[in-house]
């Protein structure tokens, strides 16, 4: 039995401890919202927050999780952070077909979390490991810089 | 979006009441169903609905891939109906002959044809329902229709009477559908035009959305399949007894297509399929490799192909003063959308049900009717939100496997391919090589161009068209057979060639590569004849004002002529395709090491009338960096008749910080509306290869790019 909090919830779950937790949230709990890309922490769609950091949930077994709390998209409105980047997020219309925007917001709201202004290159260290299909990375950043403005960072 | 599992509403005849007391239109494309089913009685669809709250609901029956779809066919509807769009949502429509796309007769999203096939008629359902939206009030107030103008959902008499839509509904669903109702003359519109967000935002962006994944049915199953890893292969024999004994597999089975292992979850069925060994008698195509296809594209060239345009003659050509010859090569190319393939099938005696991101419902409908022994009619598909589409959920694997797992499992199934499984599950853009060869007169004008283009067919790969008498696939020669240049002499040649590739649509099709070759070849040519290859071009366009008016915003946007950013260069290129003009300059620096980065993309884009200008820049945008990736690094390669690449790390893609600065300029225009999801891509690569020539003096005929070539000695 491994016990870890997701999304403000003690769960206790008997399952293989080499489970990554991606599948975990996905197939055990039904939390879809993270998404599977690549499978070999390659493309970030599945990016969570492990205690207030982010990872790839598809290269983090759940024995790396126990004990500690974890958060995806789901509840991520419950952080001021997220809440605020999620709000720009859709002002701003940055999805388009939206698959990866999960792990695009969990890694955005875990840099602003981290570094409420970031610069061009700070924004690229920590978004680089995201991968967008559609192409969205200058609406990612330009929402970025907007939720880093709306946090009163330095411009 | 969350009435995507909607029972499907079918057989309203025109007009009726719906459950809930609004109006519903339903109508008849025109030329729906034209291709195939011309003998089949017309069958009167729902396209709008307008409760009793006066919420209109648009029913859409094509697939949001991220062109945003699902705002634009909402918006035509909203235009003509005068309808207060914050009171407008969609729905996915389920699987309807009446969703047909006019353009081809199938219900399919594709082809850059969404607004080109649904301009009409979904303005004229709009507009249908305000006329009768008009005549019931005026019936209520025994005035005269004439007397009323709508505005926002209200129907306002010239008296100062005024009715909502809202109370209207109920009489209005008893007036005559009008045959043909009238149009607004665009300088009216108050909707298209308009940067209105998108409609699909808000799930997207708090994890709501449901994509064909996250698809969880009772009972179900997940299954991954193991294909032979050689197109062609088969499975001689498999041990499963280690598969058997992971926890959660339940079930290990044969198809047509390989080994499948079916599980309680992902991961436990990937585990089960780790352990399971299967011996495969690899087929025909044991030692196809890229390196041999290579040279079977390139040798074909040399010889003349089927002829796809003649004009002039290329024999008695007025000797030129100077010749040039180049061979162009483009490779297979995975779509590598970010959501692997996948489908949840449930076969049921006597039916099919499917949730699935599929660009193809109607086609769908069809084979898994065949696969699974029922009626097409008893096929139903839920249309999920397709995570990335680019041409590649319009094939069939997907469906069909996942239908034929559930069918022999007994079970709903889910399949799931891993990220490998998908990139080595062919259905590849396919490869090209196209030789030129060109005369110039003594001051630098083109008298002849010959090109020969050898590769796969679609048209002969899809499993749905033919290769027409003449021999000659559209898809293969596109972007070469059009070229728009004043060139007395042209020939146009095409020389079909079959390694054993699955090939399929990509991205713009045949102008992802085409239009990187001639677009190259001409700047060759501008170069040969002393001139800039933005004037040069401009020069032989007099003819095609669309293409020289793209031409020209973007080079005048772009500072053509006035010196580039220090280290950067420029290039440009043009193309038509889908009906859309785009022109493209690139600016770029060739570092000493022979890496490429891109700084900055100026579009100009002339697609006709806009629905949503701020959708367009993005699609452009997003066409962009789908053909820079290809032109950086996307490249399918074989050895030993394996896919050589796997997942992001060998197919990679372009990431946040090689993104360029992106500008798009639209150009107004009163023509049709053109394609906007594929348009944007074609350009970029010549026109990147032409900065880099600017660099480096050396010209990029093959992609990917390669550094290598471009390193400074």
């Amino acid at each position: 039995m491994i016990s870890l909090t997701i999304n403000g919830k003690k769960k206790n779950l008997d399952l293989d401890p080499e489970t990554p937790l991606l599948w975990v949230l996905r197939d055990e709990l039904g939390l879809t919202g993270t998404k599977f890309g690549c499978g070999a922490q390659l493309c970030g769609a599945c990016t969570v927050h492990l205690n207030g950091k982010p990872v790839r949930s598809c290269g983090t077994p759940l024995s790396q999780a126990a004990g500690h709390y974890v958060l995806t998209i789901e509840a991520l409105h419950f952080t001021h952070v997220g809440k605020l980047v999620q709000k720009i997020w859709l002002e701003n219309d940055v999805p388009q077909c939206g698959y990866c925007q999960s792990g695009q917001i969990m890694s955005a709201t875990a840099l602003l979390t981290q570094n409420k202004s970031p610069s061009d290159a700070e924004i690229d260290a920590a978004m680089s490991g995201n991968v967008c299909r559609c192409g969205t990375y200058n609406q990612i950043r330009a929402a970025i810089k907007d939720a880093s403005a709306a946090l009163g960072g330095r411009r | 979006m969350k009435a995507a599992f909607r029972p499907s509403r079918r057989g309203f005849l025109k007009a009726s009441a719906a459950t809930g007391g609004g109006l519903v239109i339903g109508f008849v494309l025109p030329a729906a169903g034209r291709l195939a089913e011309a003998a089949q009685p017309f069958s009167p669809s729902a396209y709008l609905r307008i409760a009793a709250s006066g919420r209109v609901t648009v029913v859409c029956g094509l697939s949001e891939m991220g062109q945003g779809v699902l705002t634009a066919i909402p918006m035509l509807v909203a235009e003509e109906l005068d309808a207060d769009w914050t009171k407008v949502r969609v729905e996915q429509a389920p699987v309807d002959k009446a969703f047909a796309n006019p353009m081809f007769g199938i219900q399919a999203t594709g082809g850059s044809a969404s607004v080109r096939g649904f301009w009409e008629p979904m303005r004229k359902a709009g507009a249908a329902a305000r006329e009768m939206l008009v005549a019931a009030a005026a019936a209520t107030w025994k005035a005269k229709p004439a007397d009323c103008r709508t505005v926002k959902g209200i129907v306002l008499h010239k008296s100062g009477r005024r009715l909502s839509y809202a109370r209207l509904v109920a009489r209005a669903s008893k007036q005559p559908v009008p045959a043909d109702p009238k149009l607004k003359d665009p300088k009216h519109f108050v909707i298209l035009g308009q940067d209105l967000k998108r409609l699909d935002t808000p799930p997207k962006v708090n994890g709501s959305a449901k994509f064909g994944l996250d698809v969880r049915l009772p009972g179900m199953l997940t299954a991954v399949l193991t294909r032979a890893p050689v197109l062609g292969g088969k499975a001689l024999s498999f041990d499963d007894s280690k598969t058997r004994a992971v926890p959660g597999v339940k079930q290990v089975l044969r198809t047509p297509h390989g080994v499948a292992v079916l599980a309680d979850g992902y991961w436990a069925a990937k585990k089960g399929r780790d352990v399971l060994e299967i011996k495969w008698d690899d087929g025909p195509h044991a030692g196809l490799s890229s390196d041999d296809i290579s040279k079977r594209l390139t040798d074909a060239t040399a010889l003349p192909g089927k002829v796809g345009r003649d004009e002039g003659n290329l024999a008695t050509a007025t000797v030129p003063a100077k010749t040039l010859e180049a061979v162009y090569e483009a490779p297979y190319l995975a779509h590598a959308c970010m959501e692997p393939m996948n489908c949840t099938a449930w076969v049921k005696p006597g039916e099919v049900e499917i949730w699935a991101g599929t660009q193809s419902q109607g086609p769908t409908q069809g084979i898994l009717g065949q696969v699974a022994s029922v009626d097409p009619g008893k096929v139903k598909v839920h249309t999920m939100y397709l995570g990335g589409g680019f041409g590649r959920r319009s094939a069939p694997d997907f469906t069909i496997d996942a239908t034929i797992l559930s069918k022999l499992s007994g079970r709903p199934v889910k399949l799931v391919y891993s990220r490998e499984d998908d990139m080595r599950a062919y259905y590849y853009r396919p490869a090209s090589v196209t030789r030129f060869s060109a005369g110039l007169d003594a001051g630098g004008k083109p008298l002849s161009l010959r090109a020969r283009v050898a590769s796969p067919s679609i048209m002969e790969g899809s499993g749905f068209m033919k290769l027409p008498p003449n021999g000659v696939d559209r898809f293969a020669l596109e972007g070469v057979q059009d070229l728009p240049y004043d060139i007395p002499n042209l020939r146009v040649e095409y020389s079909q060639q079959e390694p054993g590739v699955q090939v399929w649509f990509w991205r713009s099709v045949g102008h992802s590569q085409n239009i990187f070759f001639s677009e190259s070849f001409v700047d060759e040519l501008a170069h040969a004849a002393g001139k800039d290859p933005f004037e040069f071009r401009r020069a032989l366009l007099a003819k095609q004002p669309r293409y020289k008016g793209v031409l020209e915003l973007a080079a005048e946007k772009a500072g053509w002529g006035t010196p580039p950013p220090a280290g950067l260069q420029r290039g440009i290129a043009v193309a038509q395709s889908f009906g859309s003009y785009v022109a493209e300059v690139v600016e770029a620096s060739v570092a000493d090491d022979g890496r490429v980065k891109v700084e900055r993309v100026v579009a100009a884009v002339d697609c006709g009338m806009t629905v949503n200008p701020e959708i367009i820049r993005r699609q452009i945008e997003s066409a962009i960096v789908y053909g820079l990736s290809a032109a950086l690094y996307g490249r399918i390669t074989f050895k030993d008749g394996k896919v050589e690449q796997g997942n992001f790390d060998s197919y990679p893609v372009l990431r946040i910080n090689e993104m360029p600065r992106v500008e798009v300029h639209i150009v107004p225009s009163g023509e049709k509306p053109g394609g906007i999801g594929e348009p944007g891509l074609p350009a970029l690569a010549p026109a990147l290869t032409g900065a880099i020539f600017a660099a480096t003096g050396k010209r990029i005929r093959r992609l990917p790019i390669d550094p290598d070539m471009l390193k400074k000695a």
